[in-house]
Order: C-alpha cells, then structure tokens, then sequence
C-alpha cells in the first residue's frame, strides 16, 4: 500500500464530520448466564474511499460490531448503545423502517462463507437481482441484467449462464465472488467484508482481495475488512483497529501499528503469523491462553491472564487496573491500552527477536 | 427425469408385489376359516365342501395365489355354471360375502376417503405451516406459546372424543349443522361440505399439532441460517424474508410428512373419524373384510392403501426436486 497519510488527524478540529463514525459502540446481549459485553465502548472513524481493518480473535467482538453497523441487531434481544454516525446519520437510533432501507444500498456486507450465507434453493442471478430490486424501481428484466453485469464485473466467466445456476454449481471462489457481486449491486457507499477470504484457498485469498480493492476504487466505497488474519489487513487496510473482550486495544495507520506494534496483544498476533521470507521450519509462535469469557471478563487489562510482560508493570496494576488507551508519544492518532512504559515497550521489543519473546514468555509462566 | 419416473415406477409395482404377497399369505395363517363364516349355523360338511369350492378355498394356497395374480392382470371368472361373476382386469377377486367385485366396491367408497383425506389434508397443512411459522417468528412470545400449547392439546386427545364431542355441540345441541355423513359432491354440493365440515375439523385438530410443531422447529432453524442474514443484510422486508427465503427451505420436511400423511389418508387410515361420523369408507371396509375374513377385500383394501402411500412418496420426491435445486433427479 502507497497511500498511507492518515487524511484528518484525530483531535485536530474542526474537521469534517468523518464519513462514518462510530462512537463508543456497545452491543450487549442478556442470557440466562449474564450479561454478554460482545462490544464493549468500541470508537473509530472512516473515509470514503478507505479501508479499516478490524483485527482480533473470535470473539473479540469483530463481528458482531460489524452486525452493528448493518442494524441486524435491531429487533433481537441485542442492547445496543453508542453511536453510528454514518454521513451525520445515527444508525444506532435510527428506525428498522429507515435502516431497511439502507441496508444493501448504502451498507453492504460481504459474509464469511458464501456457501452458507447463499441461499440453496435460488439461482444466483435471481438473489442478486434481488438485492437490486428491493432498492430500486425496475422490471425483472432489468434486475437480472444488472446482475449479469455485476456478475462480468466480478470476473465470472459467461455471467449470462452462471446466473442461471444455483450456488452449489458455483467453486468456493467464484462463489464468493458472487457474493460480492450482489453487496455491491447498489453501489453501497459503505461496504463491509466479514472475514472474506477465510473459507477460501490462498491462491483465490489474494484474488479476492485485489478484486475488492479494485472495486473501492472504482465506486469510491469506505472498506471496513473483519479479519483474524493481519496478513490479509496489511494488504489492503489504510488503518487498523485491534479488538480484544470487546474491546480496542491498539488503533492506528497500518504502518505504524504494523511497524511499531504498541501491545502484547498485536506482537503476539504479528508473531502468530508466517512469514513469507521466513524459515520454513521455523516455529510459529501462538498466543497462548484462550479468548477471555465475554460474560466475566477478567479485572485489570483483560489480556493479562495471557500476557507475558505483566512482570515489567510494578505493583501489578495490570490485574488490578484497566488500562486505558493512550496516545503514543510523537504520534497523531496511534492509540494503545498497555500498562508498559514506552522504554519498557523499547527495552523487550530491542533486538529482541522471536525466539527471546518465546524465553521470555515461558520465564515469565 | 423420464427416466427417475419409470425406475420410481417400476420400484412401486414391486414393492405392492411384495405386500401383496405378505398379506396373502398372513391371511392363510388366521385361524378363522371364511367358508365356514359364508356358510351360516346351518351348515352340513357337503355345503361347507361346495363354498370352498366355489371360493377357490380348496385349491393349494400357491394355486390360489397364482390365479389372483393373473386376475389382477387379465381378470377372471367366479362362480360355476349357475352363478356367474366377470371380474375384469384388473381383478382383485371378488368378495366372500357380497360376491361383487372388490374394485367395484373400492371404487364406490373412495370418493368419501378423498373428499374426507384431501380436504382436511389441505386445511391442516396451511394451518399447522401458518402456525407454525408465526411461532418460529415470534418464539417465546404469546403467540408462540398459544400454537405450542393448542398443538399439545391437538396431541392429546383422540380422535373419538373431539368428534363426539364436536357431534354433540353442532349436531345435537345447537343444531347448527345436519347430522353428519357423506353425501356425494356430485349429488349435492351443498350437503357435501356440510356433512364434511365435523370429520374436517376432527382431523385437523388431531394433525395440526405436528404440522406446527414440525414447522415451528424447522422454520427456528433456518431463521438461524447465514442465508437468512444475508436476505435480510440486502434490506428486504421482514415478510419476504421470512415467507420467501424461510420457508420455502422450513417446508421440505412439511413435504415428506405431508406426503405420507395424505397417501394414507385417501388410502383409507381415517377409520375412526368415518365410524364417528358414519362415512362408509375404505376404512371401515378394511376393518370390515378382517371381522369377515373376507380375504379378497382384505387384500384389495391394503393394496389400494399401499398404492396412495407408495405414490405419494414418489409425489414427493418429484416436489423435493423442485423445491431444492440440489437433489438431482436422475
């Protein structure tokens, strides 16, 4: 990526109302074991034209933040609370009647596995052309059209056939191609891809994503990419927002929280990842510990039960007290929640490579 | 396609084959003996020897077998020189106790059986997949827990007490409604649904509990499906969502069921609602030739049975094909 200026710094007003902006999101579902915080106070902005990776493990609330924003909670036992302010608009407290008829249109979304999130028994062309119909005043005709033209643009070969056909003729890749073709049929000006490239084989992962890059810059679209892969945000991503319990836990450009990680959390899941330069025999290093119950989250940082450095923090206020995200020295907008001093940051990250990180954490056990 | 259908086909033939042949031979193995029953208080063993005879009864049960089969394909003759009965093709004998056809009565006691098994098939479908879908959507609401507990009640009574019961309020104490039975549409339309309306209303109450229940469950599940969310992430209508792109996969298990339920039911399983309410149908006729040992009605009713269920699986099966585009028939 070459574009990587930051287009408003946070905190330099007045700037332009951003073009979405979500403000401490909280979705919170009752169940008879307690209260579910799946998004805990979660605040970030986008342009049009730009992509926000969200990063975390299942269960950190990625998913259903993006749900959110769709309004599917709406309806459902789900309390939702914050702001969504999309082009000034707040979609949290906005009616089911208006959302419906944003949905698909304006915010789109690309689900995680095309073949569950299709319908079975209609062709794929007539489930695009729906999607088009619903938002627009046209004959059938026109809709299915419009679909095979969507189809073309997505790179399915002979689309006036293929819309004829069911998705389970349809290949794993192809399918979510289709899938893409129909989020986008209405030229919505906010698309949100769900883990798109998880149910896919890494040689149609990458096709994916330059096709969902090529289709941004064609229709001017804000991106908002769900991933537990960095790798795949460190493609496309102008920004990276890391969610941990619910909550964000590091928020950045991409390079800056790509080159200069600010939490355990983030070095854990930079180190988690293979490298494409890297020794084949090399170990990959996974975070150890699971993701924490979103019902009792525990006290203090909630990653502190699987973070090695909460030795380095005196008086162990990473048990005790939430940290809060603070705004890295010398930077505009890189924002981390981390107990460690920024020279204890330097002093583990210094020349210390993979193997250390893994002495350290077996140590500090 | 053609091709599904004839194999199907075929596959049907031999399976009533086979029951026929069961059925056939249980008879044989009943203790009670027909020309005995035919032959009346009064009965010298000459007399006894010449209804055997007449009935084909002395012949070995493989001979009588055999002719049964080629009566079914070519038709046959009954009786000697003094009586004669033509029973054409294809014959499923004639009855011991009434010396007609057995196809001839079938085919006189049918119209009620499919008067009475349609209409009340096509009643507690649209109910119980209504209901049922109105309490998948609103799960754990009122209205959820109205059609869960009305399709209990369904489950738990018999189908003798809600007709009588329903016999007694419309017929006897309000007199809304004359006294039940079946009257041929054909003769009078009007008096036809009349005497229908109770029977309907019997089964439908007695079925209706698992079409809703059988829908609500099915329905829950796929309201949970992904591709539920992404109809309704396009922005469409909570309606079409659920009555376009839910049901139309909650209704396949409703098919199989439904399928077998109305083969069965035109194929004379409504016994009890025909004697509560005085339908002579093909249930009673069944229950009837068993009392009699009347074997030739025996097996004309379990094979006419038989073929509705049988057929209706195949009906079935085409309707799946068209409802999911992923079972290929060929």
């Amino acid at each position: 990526m070459s574009v990587q200026t930051p287009p408003h710094p946070a905190g330099l007003a007045p700037a332009p109302a951003p073009f979405l902006d979500v403000r401490d999101l909280r979705v919170h579902f009752p169940t008879e074991d307690g209260l579910v915080r799946s998004v805990d106070g979660v605040s970030f902005t986008l342009e049009k034209g730009r992509t926000l990776g969200i990063v975390g493990e299942s269960g950190s609330g990625k998913s259903v933040t993006s749900l959110a924003l769709l309004g599917l909670h709406k309806g459902t036992r789900a309390q939702v609370s914050g702001e969504i302010r999309l082009e000034g608009r707040d979609l949290v407290a906005l009616p089911e009647a208006e959302m419906r008829a944003l949905r698909g249109r304006t915010v789109s979304m690309i689900f995680q596995d095309p073949l569950s999130a299709l319908h079975p028994f209609f062709t794929v062309g007539s489930q695009i052309a729906e999607a088009y119909r619903v938002h627009h005043k046209v004959s059938k005709k026109e809709a299915r059209d419009r679909a095979v033209e969507m189809l073309k643009r997505v790179g399915i070969p002979q689309p006036e056939r293929r819309a004829g056909d069911y998705p389970h003729q349809f290949s794993g890749g192809m399918r979510q191609r289709a899938m893409i073709a129909m989020s986008l049929v209405c030229d919505p000006a906010l698309l949100i891809a769900d883990e798109p490239t998880t149910a896919l084989d890494v040689t149609v992962q990458a096709q994916i994503l330059d096709l969902i890059g090529d289709l941004q810059e064609e229709f001017g679209s804000a991106v908002v990419i769900i991933t537990h892969d960095l790798g795949v945000v460190s493609d496309v991503a102008d920004d990276i927002l890391v969610m941990y319990g619910g909550r964000r836990i590091e928020y950045g450009s991409t390079r800056d929280v790509l080159k200069n990680p600010q939490h355990p959390y983030t070095w854990g899941l930079l180190r988690s990842m293979p490298h494409l330069t890297g020794d084949v025999g090399e170990r990959l290093d996974p975070i150890p510990g699971s993701p924490p119950s979103l019902i009792h989250l525990p006290g203090g940082c909630a990653f502190h039960p699987r973070c090695a450095y909460k030795g380095w923090v005196p008086d162990g206020r990473c048990t005790r007290e939430r940290p809060e995200l603070r705004l890295l020295s010398g930077s505009a907008r890189h924002l981390a929640a981390c107990h460690l001093t920024d020279e204890a940051k330097q002093e583990i990250r210094g020349g210390t490579g993979p193997d250390d990180h893994a002495a350290t954490a077996r140590t500090a056990r | 396609m053609f091709r599904y259908l004839v194999r199907r086909l075929l596959a049907v033939a031999l399976i009533m084959l086979v029951i026929t042949t069961i059925t056939f031979f249980i008879f044989f193995a009943l203790p009670s003996d027909p020309a005995l029953l035919a032959c009346g208080k009064t009965c010298s063993p000459s007399r006894l020897a010449e209804i055997k005879h007449s009935l084909g009864l002395d012949q070995s049960y493989s001979t009588q077998y055999w002719e049964f089969l080629k009566g079914l394909l070519a038709g046959r003759d009954f009786g000697d020189q003094s009586v004669r009965i033509h029973c054409g093709a294809p014959c499923l004998g004639v009855s011991f106790q009434t010396d007609t056809p057995v196809l001839t009565t079938l085919l006189s006691d049918f119209p009620a059986d499919l008067s009475l098994g349609l209409g009340a098939a096509v009643a507690f479908l649209v109910l119980g997949v209504g209901l049922g879908t109105v309490a998948a959507v609103r799960r754990g609401r009122a209205a959820d827990k109205a059609a869960v507990g009305l399709a209990l009640f369904g489950v738990s009574v018999q189908i003798y007490f809600i007709g009588l019961l329903l016999l007694y309020l419309f017929v006897d104490k309000f007199q809304i409604l004359p006294a039940s039975g079946y009257t041929p549409i054909t003769e009078d339309p009007a008096g036809w649904f009349q005497g229908l309306i109770l029977p309907w209303t019997t089964l439908v109450i007695v079925y209706l509990a698992m079409y809703t229940r059988l829908t609500r469950s099915s329905m829950l599940e796929v309201l949970a499906e992904d591709y539920l969310r992404t109809a309704r992430a396009k922005g469409l209508p909570a309606t079409t969502v659920v009555l376009k792109h839910g049901l139309r996969a909650a209704i396949t298990p409703v098919i199989t069921i439904f399928g077998m339920d109305v083969g069965s039911l035109i194929g004379g399983s409504a016994v009890i609602t025909e004697s509560v309410f005085g339908i002579n149908g093909i249930g009673k006729l069944a229950v009837d030739s068993v009392q009699n040992s009347d074997l030739p009605v025996i097996l004309g009713t379990t094979l006419f049975a038989a073929t509705f269920v049988v057929l209706a699986n195949v009906v079935v099966d085409l309707v799946y094909g068209l409802v999911d585009p992923r079972v290929r028939l060929a």
